[in-house]
């Protein structure tokens, strides 16, 4: 990355070079105090998220059977879970039998060094890529870096972040957290073969990438991909894109590599009509995207002559083993619970510190690293273990999810996971709060003098919010007020309303 | 190249990871749509696609029974055309320049064709989308792809109303390399501002024939 040197201008998101793809920042509110901060960031997330979530308002309202392709699709994929072993087989048998090569990854350094050696048995020192979340999340770029291949993201907003030394922020639209005249300013100094004169116009800026582009699909020999999901039954991979760039990719070269994750398997062809709907609808907020290429193995004349389907496990395995956590590996990358995130739009990506961030990210991250498992990562204040706690619960994403991922439920079970790692835990302060609760509210004359108690409280803070409690209470004042207690109790309130008449 | 072992190993992972009683495989409740309610090739199917593809900005020429006039309105102002193999002749007559990918053009030869002529296997009317899938006048993938005009006659009776009714047409030859076209190329990258031409064709151009024009060739992208 020498080139970036002296260029001082385009400072990269987040500014530390982050380390693993999964866990790079620190905990969820240190890294919300940094990116709240950032009003640019905010303003940027809000016109973005709201205009996105009217889209997809729109087109899901226009099918009068979404309900119905919610549910199918939540069947499908709870189905894939069940019989992941035998669908898995079946894939790996018909790619092979239409002349792919299946390889199987069980960690992110594996899958790594075996697209390394198709880059190299290619003979290839450059790649172009489409955007692909599965090769976020194993680093794939940094690992072909390091073996001197030089990988081209080929997505405009990948791109973006790409030159800019970015991290993702968001999984459809990486580069959410730049705006138009960012972006100017990131092609002018570090594109190399910039227009000169470029504006800070969506539509020349696109342009622009067009022509930065085409040599590099033209020339390339070997391309690499991720996949939307592949059809056991037949061996056909799917890839759903707007901009063409997966079209020449996937076309062009004469070698192609689709990295995916073992749970994008769907069982049968006939699956595609559920999941096509679903997924275009619930993503960009259209009635279909662009360009959808579907592919099985290597076509004689038409494509690539050597294909390879790398199956990558990473995490995967260990989220399925978590029954009330399984269901994010039913996640088809959508991005429709980040639009709609309370959360997500006032901190955006970056905050979550992992190429998956939002409400998905914040129950995905933690499973595929094995939160509160023996030697993996625990407690509110770690990276990881904080994620399940970066919501308000308000249930937004449940709603938005096209296959009806409980997303709180999950998080709240992973609160759980996060705190308590070997399951059983001495009571905390708010299991003896709720126990004292369940006392005082069994009880008429306990309840009584706890309201006359809040009263005189009430009335010594004017019922104003209370800032600031002595330990314990502190615990809680640090980080939210306590609100402003009544100057009388309910049941005080209501006997004088009454009179004691009856 | 990954031994048998890397892949017993995440098979077994995976077969761990269910338990010793794996989950029952669940019961998928199929009641969406799974039909269409405009018949195939119906003039309010017709209607809807072509509204459809007017909102992605695509150009729509609707037709009855001179397909060539219309052709060769639409490609007018170029002068080279790829066409490939299994276009019929008579839609032809009116074109100058035509190229034939027969030895296969290079990359480099095909970006300097400007424009591509070809069939399609289904079009869906809901959601604007014409499905390519390699037969009889639709050629190899990268024909579509790299000119920057891509002129597509779709006939009436490959116009079916809903996505499901497309998958059963396309389920005859899964294997069959697919290319789903809903519109040109676009973006929302960019403040999520719509910019329609970035590396697909930036000029799609459909023909929707209302009417048979006659002749066997016209069904034979329908094998």
């Amino acid at each position: 990355m020498s080139t970036f040197l002296g260029m001082p201008t385009v400072r990269p998101h987040p500014a530390d070079p982050p380390g693993a793809p999964l866990r790079w920042g620190p905990s969820f509110p240190e890294a919300a105090h940094q990116t709240l901060r950032d009003e640019q960031l905010r303003a940027n997330l809000r016109t973005a998220t709201r205009t996105i979530r009217d889209k997809r308002r729109r087109v899901t309202a226009e099918l009068g059977d979404w309900e119905q392709l919610r549910d199918a699709g939540a069947a499908i994929k709870a189905d894939v879970m069940a019989r992941l072993p035998e669908l898995l087989t079946e894939l790996e048998a018909n790619v092979t039998a239409h002349g792919g090569v299946v390889h199987w990854a069980r960690d992110a350094a594996e899958a790594n060094a075996v697209v390394t050696e198709i880059v190299r048995a290619a003979g290839a020192r450059e790649v172009v890529k489409v955007k692909s979340m599965a090769t976020q999340e194993i680093g794939l770029n940094d690992a072909l870096a390091a073996a001197g291949i030089d990988a081209v993201e080929t997505d405009l907003a990948e791109r973006i972040v790409q030159l800019a030394g970015d991290m993702p922020s968001h999984i459809l639209v990486p580069a959410i957290h730049r705006n138009r005249a960012e972006i100017q300013e990131i092609f002018t100094h570090r594109m190399g073969d910039a227009p000169a004169g470029l504006s800070d116009e969506p539509r020349e800026l696109a342009m622009a990438a067009r022509a930065h582009l085409r040599a590099r699909f033209l020339r390339a020999e070997v391309a690499i991909s991720g996949a939307n999901m592949a059809i056991a039954e037949t061996g056909t991979v799917a890839v759903v894109e707007s901009e063409g760039n997966g079209r020449m990719c996937l076309t062009l070269p004469r070698v192609l590599v689709t990295v995916m994750g073992i749970e994008k398997v769907l069982p049968t062809f006939t699956d595609l009509e559920v999941f096509l709907q679903l997924l275009p609808r619930s993503s960009t907020g259209e009635r279909m995207n662009p360009y959808t290429s579907m592919w099985t193995g290597v076509t004689p004349g038409d494509g690539p002559s050597e294909f390879h389907l790398v199956l990558l496990d990473n995490g995967r395995t260990r989220a399925l083993a978590d029954e009330l956590g399984r269901p994010a590996l039913h996640c088809i990358r959508c991005s429709a619970c980040l639009n709609v995130c309370p959360v997500y739009e006032h901190t955006g990506g970056h905050a979550y510190g992992s190429v998956y961030p939002g409400p998905i990210g914040a129950i995905l991250t933690p499973q595929l690293l094995g939160l509160g498992e023996e030697g993996g990562p625990f407690g509110a204040h770690d990276p990881t273990g904080s994620l399940p706690f970066a919501s308000t619960l308000c249930g937004a994403c449940y709603e938005a999810c096209p296959v009806k991922i409980d997303i709180p439920s999950a998080l709240v079970h992973l609160r759980e996971r996060s705190l308590h790692p070997d399951g059983g835990h001495p009571p905390t302060a708010t299991d003896l709060a709720m126990v004292g609760a369940a006392r005082v509210l069994a009880s008429g004359r306990l309840l009584r003098l706890a309201g006359w108690a809040a009263a005189l409280v009430g009335r010594a803070t004017g019922g104003r919010p209370i800032h600031w409690l002595p330990w314990p209470g502190s615990l809680w004042t640090r980080v939210r007020d306590v609100p402003g207690l009544p100057r009388r109790s309910l049941s005080a309130w209501w006997r004088d309303r009454q009179g004691w008449s009856r | 190249m990954t031994g048998p072992t890397v892949r017993e190993e995440m098979l077994a992972r995976v077969r761990t990871a269910l338990g010793p009683q794996p989950p029952a495989p669940a019961g998928v409740p199929r009641d969406y749509r799974r039909t269409g309610t405009l018949p195939r090739g119906s003039a309010e199917a017709l209607d809807l696609l072509a509204d459809r593809l007017e909102d992605y900005r695509a150009t729509v020429v609707r037709s009855t029974d001179d397909v060539a006039a219309a052709v060769a309105a639409l490609l007018a102002d170029v002068d080279s055309v790829l066409v490939p193999d299994g276009v019929p002749e008579d839609w032809l007559t009116g074109l100058t320049g035509t190229v034939r990918d027969a030895p296969p053009l290079s990359h480099d030869q095909l970006d300097n064709v400007a424009a591509v002529l070809t069939t399609c296997r289904v079009a869906i009317a809901e959601t604007g989308t014409v499905v390519l899938d390699g037969g009889p006048g639709q050629g190899r993938r990268a024909l579509t792809l790299v000119p920057d005009r891509h002129v597509v006659v779709v006939l009436a009776d490959q116009v079916v109303h809903a996505v499901p009714d497309a998958v059963a047409v396309l389920a005859a030859h899964p294997h069959r390399p697919l290319t789903w076209i809903s519109g040109p190329s676009a973006t929302s990258d960019i403040e999520l501002v719509r910019v329609e031409g970035v590396h697909g064709p930036r000029d799609l151009r459909v023909v929707i024939v209302a009417a048979p024009t006659g002749g066997g060739t016209l069904t034979a992208s329908r094998t």
